[in-house]
């Protein structure tokens, strides 16, 4: 248990550190998933088959390769794209992306993958009629998404979302590789100078367990809040 | 675009995906029957039973598979007792430290694909084969296990996709995977483009595979509406 003791004998401040930068990585990644998400799914859902075609490519692509893979993509490659593109503004000095970015925008690219998904289905399940009605009322475009099809929508895709949010929050034990300091690389920090990997590794679990299990507790109520009038 | 990187790298990668080929058709392989068997503990009447299945596909589905690899391979061989069985000749291999880790993990997930499967199954099916004075046994085998089976097809090929990403974690445990692989020629020749595009081609192609494979198989077994 002294394992545990906040302070400089223990790892209990570091690890409890390290899991809100797993929380607070997670949840970064997750919005910039709902900006893929916002991008993709009109493609996806558009007339146009090429515009159909670039949002098909995308969450193929990112759901059929394996995340690591991603990481390693954005990990390696993250600062020369960048610099590339300074190169063009006239910048040439060296530029060093920190991990956290990195790790937010290689997860938060996957998750936008299933979140489009998500949202590509829920829009799809509503019933063409809202559509129509709306249309008819003479409501103007913006309020036909924001006040008629949006609250419907996230109805059916919450309990969707909240698996994408648990496969996020699992994917970020991916970017230790990285070196960012999340719960994985905190572990295997604590591992390696005490000698102690089974303890930290199966705390490391419990921790993983214990925010799934609270954030599912906090999905149930979101999903009975918008499900009021059903 | 460094061309001759990619035409140089191909074999190498292809190579590695034996590997990857060889720990997703084993763990699949030991994983079905463990899902199997958490499948029907979970619905056993027994309270004690059913808990204990709903707890392994709870931790195992909850947590991250690197952690679960992490936790068997440098976990489990600190334990000094364990070295000392003949358990250690495998857990000391980090092939199957990972094919472990893998099995366990797919397990949880078949295992609650077959539960659902099971629990779809009209009792009226059941019933009549009751009626005709089938015995329980060859109930569950001829009539609810091949149902089950169909009814979990399209869960299950996600399941299999899902898994094939997964072994890529083999190699955070030394494992020349195709991701492994993958990473060592981006370190060397810091081209992380090129060598993403054929390596990501490749798991793609697989994917493709897969998914072909499951869609025939669907139609193959869909049942006579």
């Amino acid at each position: 248990m002294e394992l545990l003791a906040f302070g400089k004998t223990g790892w209990g401040d570091e690890l409890l550190y390290a899991t809100l930068m797993t929380v607070a990585v997670s949840i970064t990644a997750m919005f910039v998933g709902f900006f893929f998400a916002l991008i993709f799914t009109p493609l996806k859902l558009s007339k146009y088959k090429s515009l159909n075609l670039v949002g098909n490519f995308y969450t193929t692509v990112i759901r059929g390769v394996p995340e690591l893979l991603v990481i390693y993509l954005f990990f390696f490659g993250g600062s020369g794209a960048i610099m590339y593109v300074a190169s063009i503004f006239g910048y040439y000095e060296y530029i060093e992306i920190n991990a956290f970015i990195t790790g937010s925008m290689a997860i938060g690219i996957i998750s936008g993958a299933y979140s489009t998904e998500v949202f590509r289905g829920a829009i799809q399940s509503i019933d063409k009629g809202q559509f129509e009605a709306a249309k008819v009322l003479g409501i103007n475009k913006f309020g036909q998404f924001y006040k008629i099809i949006l609250p419907q929508m996230l109805r059916l895709a919450i309990p969707n979302l909240s698996n994408v949010w648990q496969i996020t929050l699992k994917d970020t034990s991916l970017i230790s590789v990285t070196g960012l300091v999340e719960i994985m690389r905190q572990s295997y920090i604590a591992a390696g100078s005490t000698r102690d990997p089974l303890f930290f590794y199966s705390f490391a679990a419990v921790l993983y367990l214990l925010l799934t299990y609270l954030s599912m507790k906090l999905i149930n109520k979101l999903e009975i809040r918008y499900s009021r009038g059903y | 675009m460094d061309f001759d990187l990619m035409i140089t790298s191909l074999p190498k990668l292809l190579g590695a995906t034996v590997i990857t080929l060889k720990l997703l058709s084993a763990s699949l392989f030991f994983g079905l029957f463990l899902g199997l068997f958490f499948a029907i503990l979970r619905l056993n009447k027994n309270i004690f039973i059913n808990k204990f299945a709903y707890a392994y596909s709870y931790i195992f589905r909850g947590t991250p598979l690197l952690v679960q690899i992490f936790i068997i391979y440098f976990g489990l061989g600190q334990i000094e007792y364990l070295r000392t069985t003949v358990l250690w000749t495998i857990l000391k291999e980090p092939y199957w430290c990972a094919i472990i880790a893998f099995t366990l993990n797919t397990g949880a997930y078949t295992s609650e694909i077959l539960r659902s499967a099971f629990q779809t199954i009209k009792p009226g099916i059941i019933e009549a084969g009751k009626s005709l004075g089938i015995s329980n046994k060859i109930i569950f085998y001829k009539i609810q296990i091949p149902i089950a089976i169909r009814q979990s097809l399209p869960a299950y090929g996600n399941e299999i996709i899902l898994m094939m990403k997964g072994t890529s974690l083999a190699s955070t445990v030394t494992l020349m995977d195709l991701t492994g692989v993958a990473k060592y020629i981006i370190s060397t020749t810091f081209k992380p483009i090129e060598v993403f595009i054929v390596a990501g081609g490749i798991y793609l192609f697989m994917t493709f595979i897969i998914h072909n494979i499951i869609k025939y198989l669907e139609k193959k077994y869909s049942f006579q509406q």
